[in-house]
C-alpha cells in the first residue's frame, strides 16, 4: 500500500503537491485547507459531489485563481504559479471543461498559434514536419489540415489532449474530460493517457463523476466533500461504495423513483413530418413522426449529431423548424410563451449554462425566466418584484439543494452540476405536462444523477408526456418506456424497453 | 477500508490570510477603468495641444472655465447636454438587447426634419399642442428610423451597426433635400430652412434656469430607461435576449418584438433630441441640425457602460466640453476640431480600455 511518492520521474512525469489549500468567494469557503499529492507517472482522480471544490482546486493550481492560503510545489521545488502561464512554463496543462480552440482554423493551425512564442513569420514547410513528426509518436491522432469546426466533440476532445502534449506539458489536468465522450471515445482517450502514465512520460489528474472510469484507469483518488478534504487512497484498495461514502459522508444515497404502472393517456405530443435544417444549412431532420402519450416516457437514443440536438431545439423554440408541425394536446405548438405556459411544458436542454440561463443574471432571475411576467413577481403585469423572486428563489435553492453563495449570485458562478440544478428546479417547480430533456445528467455527480432521474420518473408518474434524448443507454434503459433510435435525421427503429436488446440497437445507432 | 485512508499532514505554513472586498473591487473596476482611460486621453490630448502650440495646462483650465467656471458657462453646457442625455439613450437601449447602434444622428435628424414640417404646417394651433405634436411626430419619426435598422436586422440579417450608420446618411441627405426644396421657407435666402416656428411656439426655458426644458426631458428619460430596464417584466426580458439569445428563445419570449420595441424607443429618444433642437434652439429644421450630438451620444454610451444612469454625468462632461470649444478656438487660436480630437481620442482609449477588464488582479474576487 506504500507507493513512494515520487517528484519527478525519469522518462519526464512530473509530480505536484498542492499543500493546505484555501480559497474563499465573498463568505463561501471554496476550499478549506485541502492538500492533495499526486505522484509522478500516476493516473490520479479527482472526485466530490457537484460544488464540493474540484474545479477550484485545479484551477488555483493552474494559477487560474489565488488561493488566499497554500502552496504548490511542481516537481522538486514550491512554486509560486500567478496565472496559467507560469503554470505552462512549469509543464503543468490543463484541459478546461469547455473547449479553448480556435473553430475556423485547422488542426495544424491552432497547435502551432497554442505555443507562448509564435514567431513572426510561421515557416509553415518546416512546421508541418515537425508537426507530423510529433504526431507519429503520439498514441491518437488527429488530421492536421481539417477545420476544427468541423471536428466532432471526441475528436476535439483529443485535440485539446494532443495539444497540451504539444506543448510539452508533462503534468496534465482534465476536468471532466469525458463527459462530451461517448464510452468508446472514453475508454480510447484514457486508455492511452493511461498507457503514457506507465511509460513515466506523464502524471494525470482528471476530475470525473464516473466511478467506472476510476475503478478502470486511475491508480489513487483524493476525495473532497464542501470544499474540504475527505480522504485519499490507491482505488486497488477501495471500493465504490467506499468511494461514494468519502464523497457524501455518511448520508443516506436517495434511491430512484419506481416506474407506476399507470395508464398512459391519451396522445399529447405529437410531431408530423418535421423537417429541420443544422447551422449549415442542411437537412438535420427529415420526415421525423413521433408521439408521446402522456403517462410515459419515451427514449431517443443515437450517436451524438444525429439530429437529436436539433430536435430538440425545434420543441425548445431555439430553431425555426422547415417543414412539418408539432402539435400539444392536439394543437399547434409554435413554442410561443403562452403556448408553454399554457401546456406546461419543460425542458431540461444540454448544457444548461448555454440554452437556458443568463450567466450574468443572478440565479434568483434565471430561475423566474418562467415565470416572471405573473403575479407574484410581476405587479400589475408590469413591475417586478424583486423580494418575491429572491424569496422564491430561496425556497427552490433550498429544496433541490442548490450550492450557491445566495439568489443574487450571478448563476455563472455556480459549479456546473449546481447551474443544472438550477435550471430543473425553475422546470420542475410547476406541474409538468410535457417533458423534454435532452442529456440530463452530464457532469453530475451520482447522487445528484440518481436524483434527476427520480424526478423525471415522477413527472411520467404523474402522468407527463415525457421525451428524453440521451446518449446514455443505461439512462434509456432505466427511465423509458420505449427506446427509438435515431440516425441521421430519421428514426430508424424503434422497442419496447423490456424487449429491448442493446446489441440491435447499437447496431442501429451505427446505421446498419 | 476507509479508516485506512490516511490524512494528509499539513506541512506548509499559510502565506497571508485574504480581505473579503469582493464587491468593492467589482465596483471599483468599473469606475476605476473609464476614469483611467480618460486621465490616458487627457495626457493624449495633452501632447496634441502642446503640439498645436498651446500650453497644455492651460488649455485645461480654460475648458473649465469655459464648461463651468460661470453661470454663463454651465448654461452654456446644460443647454448641450440635454440632446446628448437623448443621443446616447438611443445607444444604450440596444445595448441591453445586444445591438450596437451607431446611427442616433439620423434619428435626431429625422425627428428635427418631420417635427419641424408638422410644426410649419399646423401653425396656428395653441403652442401647448402644437409642441405635443411636433413631439409626438419626432418621436414617431425617429422611432421609425431605427426601427428600421432593427427591422433589417431582424427579418435580413443585416448587421444593424452599419445600416444605422448609412441610414443616418440618407436621413442628413434627406432633410437637406427637403430642407432645400419642398419644406424650403422662401424666406430663408442663403441658409435654407423650414418656416420659421415664431417665438411664441417656441419651448421656453426653465424658470430661474435659463436653460431649456429639453434638459429635463433628457433626465426624466434616463430615469425612465433606467427604470424600464431594472424594474419591468419588459425590461427583464430584454436583458435576457442581451445575455443569452438562446436562453430567451427557450422561455418563449419574442426576440423580434423586444428588439423592434427597444429600437423604436432609442430612435424615439433621439427623435425627441431633434424635436427639442428644433423648438428651443433653432426654431426650424436646417443644416445646423446636423451638429454631432449623435456621435457624441455613442461615445458617452460606451463610457457610461450603456448604464441610463451613469449617462447623466457622462453627458453632463461632454456636454462641458463643447461648450468649451469656442473658448478655446478664441482664447488659443486652436482649430475648431480640436474638440473632435479630443472626442476621437477618448472614444479609442474607452473601447481599448474595454479589453482590460478583468485583466487587473487588484479587482479580482479572491475572498
Ligand atoms: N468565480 C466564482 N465566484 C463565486 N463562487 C464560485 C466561483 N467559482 C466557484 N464558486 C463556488 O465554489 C464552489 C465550488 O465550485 P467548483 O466549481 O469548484 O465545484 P466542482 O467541485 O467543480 O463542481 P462540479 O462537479 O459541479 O463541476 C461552488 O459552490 C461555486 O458556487
Ligand atoms: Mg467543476
Amino acid at each position: 500500500m506504500n507507493a513512494p511518492f515520487l517528484r519527478t520521474h525519469a522518462n519526464g512525469a512530473l509530480g505536484l503537491e498542492a499543500v493546505g489549500m484555501t480559497k474563499r468567494f465573498g463568505g463561501l469557503t471554496a476550499l478549506d485547507d485541502v492538500t492533495m499529492r499526486v505522484s509522478a507517472g500516476s493516473f490520479h482522480a479527482l472526485l466530490g459531489e457537484n460544488g464540493a471544490g474540484k474545479s477550484t482546486l485545479v484551477k488555483c493550481i493552474m494559477g487560474y485563481y489565488h488561493a488566499d492560503q497554500g502552496q504548490v510545489a511542481v516537481g522538486e521545488q514550491e512554486r509560486e504559479i500567478a496565472n496559467p502561464r507560469d503554470a505552462h512554463a512549469l509543464g503543468v496543462g490543463m484541459v478546461y471543461q469547455h473547449f479553448t480552440l480556435v473553430p475556423g482554423m485547422t488542426v495544424a493551425e491552432n497547435l502551432v498559434l497554442s505555443r507562448s512564442h509564435v514567431p513572426a513569420v510561421v515557416k509553415w514547410a518546416d512546421e508541418r514536419r515537425a508537426l507530423d513528426a510529433f504526431m507519429a509518436g503520439m498514441p491518437f491522432r488527429v488530421p492536421l489540415d481539417v477545420p476544427v469546426s468541423a471536428l466532432a466533440a471526441g475528436e476535439k476532445q483529443k485535440l485539446e489532449i494532443l495539444k497540451q502534449l504539444y506543448l510539452k506539458n508533462r503534468f496534465l489536468i482534465l476536468d471532466e474530460p469525458t463527459s462530451v465522450l461517448t464510452p468508446g471515445e472514453a475508454d480510447e482517450v484514457l486508455g492511452l493517457l493511461r498507457r503514457m502514465t506507465r511509460e513515466g512520460k506523464l502524471t494525470v489528474l482528471t476530475i470525473t463523476h464516473k466511478f467506472r472510469e476510476v475503478m478502470a484507469y486511475a491508480d489513487e483518488v483524493t476525495v473532497l466533500r464542501r470544499g474540504k478534504f475527505a480522504g485519499t487512497g490507491r482505488v486497488a484498495d477501495l471500493s465504490r461504495s467506499d468511494m461514494a461514502e468519502m464523497m457524501i459522508g455518511a448520508r443516506e444515497i436517495p434511491h430512484g423513483a419506481s416506474r407506476l404502472d399507470n395508464a398512459i393517456g391519451e396522445p399529447r405530443l405529437q410531431i408530423t413530418g418535421l423537417k429541420a435544417l443544422n447551422d449549415g444549412g442542411l437537412p438535420a431532420l427529415e420526415d421525423l413522426d413521433l408521439t408521446v402519450w402522456a403517462g410515459e416516457v419515451v427514449g431517443i437514443a443515437g450517436v451524438s449529431g444525429n439530429g437529436q440536438r436539433e430536435l430538440v431545439e425545434v420543441l425548445a423554440g431555439q430553431r425555426p423548424s422547415a417543414a412539418g408541425e408539432v402539435r400539444i394536446g392536439g394543437e399547434l405548438y409554435g413554442a410561443t410563451r403562452a403556448e408553454i405556459k399554457r401546456h406546461r411544458l419543460c425542458l431540461l436542454p444540454e448544457e444548461p449554462l448555454r440554452n437556458a440561463c443568463v450567466a450574468r443574471m443572478s440565479v434568483a432571475e434565471n430561475m423566474s425566466f418562467r415565470s416572471f411576467d405573473d403575479p407574484p413577481f410581476a405587479r400589475g403585469g408590469w413591475w417586478l418584484n424583486g423580494s418575491a423572486m429572491r424569496g422564491a428563489a430561496r425556497d427552490l435553492i433550498s429544496l433541490y439543494k442548490v450550492k450557491t453563495p445566495g439568489p443574487d449570485a450571478p448563476i455563472g458562478t455556480l459549479s456546473g452540476g449546481n447551474v443544472q440544478r438550477a435550471v430543473l428546479a425553475r422546470e420542475l417547480a410547476h406541474d409538468v405536462r410535457v417533458l423534454i430533456v435532452a442529456n440530463p445528467c452530464f457532469g453530475l455527480d451520482f447522487a445528484a444523477v440518481s436524483e434527476i432521474r427520480s424526478q423525471i420518473m415522477q413527472a411520467r408518474n404523474r402522468g407527463a408526456a415525457v421525451l428524453l434524448v440521451s446518449e446514455d443507454l443505461d439512462e434509456l434503459f432505466e427511465l423509458a418506456d420505449r427506446i427509438l433510435v435515431m440516425f441521421d435525421g430519421h428514426l430508424v427503429y424503434e422497442t419496447p424497453t423490456p424487449d429491448a436488446d442493446l446489441s440491435v440497437i447499437g447496431q442501429h445507432m451505427a446505421g446498419h | 477500508m476507509v479508516d485506512q485512508i490516511a490524512r494528509l499532514p499539513r506541512t506548509a505554513s499559510p502565506l497571508f490570510p485574504g480581505f473579503s472586498l469582493d464587491s468593492v473591487r467589482r465596483g471599483a473596476e468599473a469606475i476605476l477603468i473609464p476614469v483611467g482611460a480618460l486621465l490616458a486621453t487627457a495626457i493624449v490630448f495633452g501632447l496634441f495641444v502642446a503640439a498645436a502650440g498651446a500650453d497644455p495646462l492651460e488649455t485645461y483650465s480654460l475648458m473649465y472655465r469655459g464648461a463651468f467656471g460661470t453661470w454663463f458657462s454651465w448654461q452654456n453646457t446644460l443647454q448641450r447636454t440635454a440632446p446628448l442625455l437623448l443621443t446616447a439613450l438611443c445607444v444604450a437601449l440596444p445595448a441591453k438587447l445586444g445591438l450596437v447602434i451607431i446611427g442616433g444622428e439620423g434619428a435626431l435628424v429625422m425627428g428635427g426634419l418631420v417635427s419641424a414640417a408638422v410644426g410649419a404646417a399646423l401653425i396656428g394651433v395653441p403652442p401647448w399642442l402644437l409642441l405635443g405634436l411636433m413631439a409626438m411626430a419626432g418621436m414617431a419619426a425617429g422611432g421609425a428610423w431605427i426601427a428600421l435598422a432593427g427591422a433589417l436586422r431582424q427579418f435580413r440579417g443585416v448587421n444593424e451597426t452599419i445600416s444605422s450608420l448609412l441610414l443616418a446618411y440618407i436621413a442628413i441627405a434627406l432633410m437637406n433635400h427637403m430642407v432645400e426644396g419642398p419644406l424650403r421657407d422662401p424666406a430663408s435666402l442663403n441658409k435654407p430652412s423650414t418656416p420659421p416656428l415664431g417665438e411664441a411656439n417656441m419651448i421656453g426655458s426653465i424658470p430661474g434656469l435659463d436653460v431649456h426644458w429639453g434638459l429635463v426631458f433628457g433626465l426624466i428619460a434616463c430615469l425612465a430607461a433606467y427604470v424600464l430596464m431594472q424594474r419591468t417584466t419588459f425590461g427583464f426580458g430584454a436583458r435576457m435576449v442581451g445575455g443569452n439569445v438562446r436562453a430567451a428563445r427557450m422561455a418563449g419570449l419574442s426576440v423580434t418584438t423586444l428588439s423592434m420595441i427597444t429600437c423604436f424607443l432609442a430612435g424615439a429618444s433621439a427623435g425627441l433630441a431633434g424635436m427639442v433642437e428644433v423648438a428651443a434652439v433653432h426654431g426650424s429644421a436646417k443644416a445646423s441640425l446636423v451638429a454631432g450630438y449623435g456621435y457624441t451620444g455613442i461615445l458617452i454610451a460606451f463610457i457610461a457602460r450603456q448604464n441610463p444612469l451613469a449617462v447623466i454625468p457622462v453627458a453632463l462632461m461632454f456636454g462641458g466640453i463643447a461648450a468649451s470649444g469656442g473658448l478655446l478656438q478664441r482664447r488659443l487660436d486652436l482649430p475648431d476640431a480640436t474638440i473632435l480630437v479630443l472626442q476621437g481620442i477618448a472614444f479609442v482609449m474607452i473601447l481599448a480600455s474595454d479589453t482590460l477588464y478583468g485583466r487587473f488582479r487588484i479587482f479580482q474576487p479572491r475572498g
